[in-house]
Parts: structure tokens; sequence; C-alpha cells
């Protein structure tokens, strides 16, 4: 992520000849954008999963473990669309009154 | 982050600065969808089961509610609390 940004940024900025290209600088911010939110997610994911799911770490990731993960994953992701959902409904409802 | 191109930028391009101002509030909304469901979470999920119960996916509404409405709150608060100490100053100067 570090430094990813601005040297992306300057290459599409300045790299066609000084011209700046608009287009190309939004896509690129859009996939900078979806990177980071796929790993702020797969951070706070791996949190609360390991919180969850390894009460004692063992020598290895055992079978019951790795059922628990996949399972809180899934779970997480339910909370993370329940959560959006919510707060979406919660916008559109002080939108109207106003 | 790079003052001065972004705004070079902006001024020159208004698609540019419109597209920047939609994807900042995306952001927000983004972030604090992250923030509330790691908070919620704690609060809300026992033992994740084999689907998010409607016990659960009600205490998750009801935390983003109630969240909203602490922060809401506080603001308020401390606008009323700043507005009756500068009204307080205002009549010691007097």
């Amino acid at each position: 992520m570090e430094g990813g940004f601005g040297s992306e940024f300057g290459a599409a900025g300045g790299g066609a000849g000084g011209k700046l290209d608009p287009g190309l600088i939004m896509e690129q911010v859009k996939v900078q954008i979806a990177v980071a939110n796929a790993q702020e997610l797969l951070q706070r994911m791996t949190d609360k999963c390991f919180r969850k799911c390894i009460g004692k770490p063992g020598s290895s990731l055992d079978n019951s473990e790795q059922k628990c993960i996949a399972m809180c994953m899934d779970r997480y992701m339910d909370a993370w669309n329940t959560v959006s959902r919510a707060y979406n409904s919660r916008l559109q409802r002080e939108r109207a009154n106003m | 982050m790079e003052a001065s191109s972004p705004a070079g930028l902006s001024a020159t391009d208004p698609q540019l600065q419109h597209f920047i101002e939609v994807e900042t509030q995306k952001q927000r909304f983004q972030q604090l969808v992250h923030q509330m469901t790691e908070l919620c979470w704690e609060k809300c999920m026992d033992k994740p089961g084999p689907k998010l119960d409607s016990r659960a996916e009600t205490c998750f509404v009801n935390c983003v509610e109630r969240f909203i409405d602490t922060s809401q709150f506080i603001l308020n608060r401390l606008e009323q609390t700043q507005k009756s100490k500068s009204a307080f100053s205002e009549s010691l100067s007097d």
C-alpha cells in the first residue's frame, strides 16, 4: 500500500508525454480503493475469527478450527452486509426527514 | 497525499473533481461500515453458526441504529455545552 499510490498516480498522471488522462487516473483510484477495502475487511475478519476460533494455539490449525474459521468468515460477511444495509436505510430515512 | 497535484487536477477537470467527491463519500460510508461491523460483532455474535440467525440480525440492526444515535447525541450535547460556555464567557466579558 505505502508508496504504491504515489508512484502509480505519478505514472498515470505524467507518463504519456506529460498529458493527464483523467479516465486512467479514475480507473486506478477505483482499483486502489477496492484493494484498500479488501485489506481492511481481511484484517478485521482475521482478527475477529482468530479470537473466536483459536482458543489455545496448537501445533497446527486443526480440522475443527478450520471449520470454525470458515463459518466465522461467512457470518462476518453476513454481518458486514447487514450493517451496510442498516446504515444505508438510516441514511435514506434521515435524508427523507430533512 | 500530494497536496498540489490533486488540487491542480480538480481545478482543471470538473469531471475528476466530481469523481473524487463521490468516491470520498463512498469511502466514508465503507469505513464506518467496517468500524460498526467490528463493534457490533463483539456485541451481537456469540459463536458463529451455520447461518446468521434472526436474533443476531436484529441485534446488528439495533446496534447500528444506537451507534448512530450515540454519535449524534454526543455531537448535540457537545454543541450545547459549547453554546452555554460561550454564552457564559460573553456574559462575563460584558
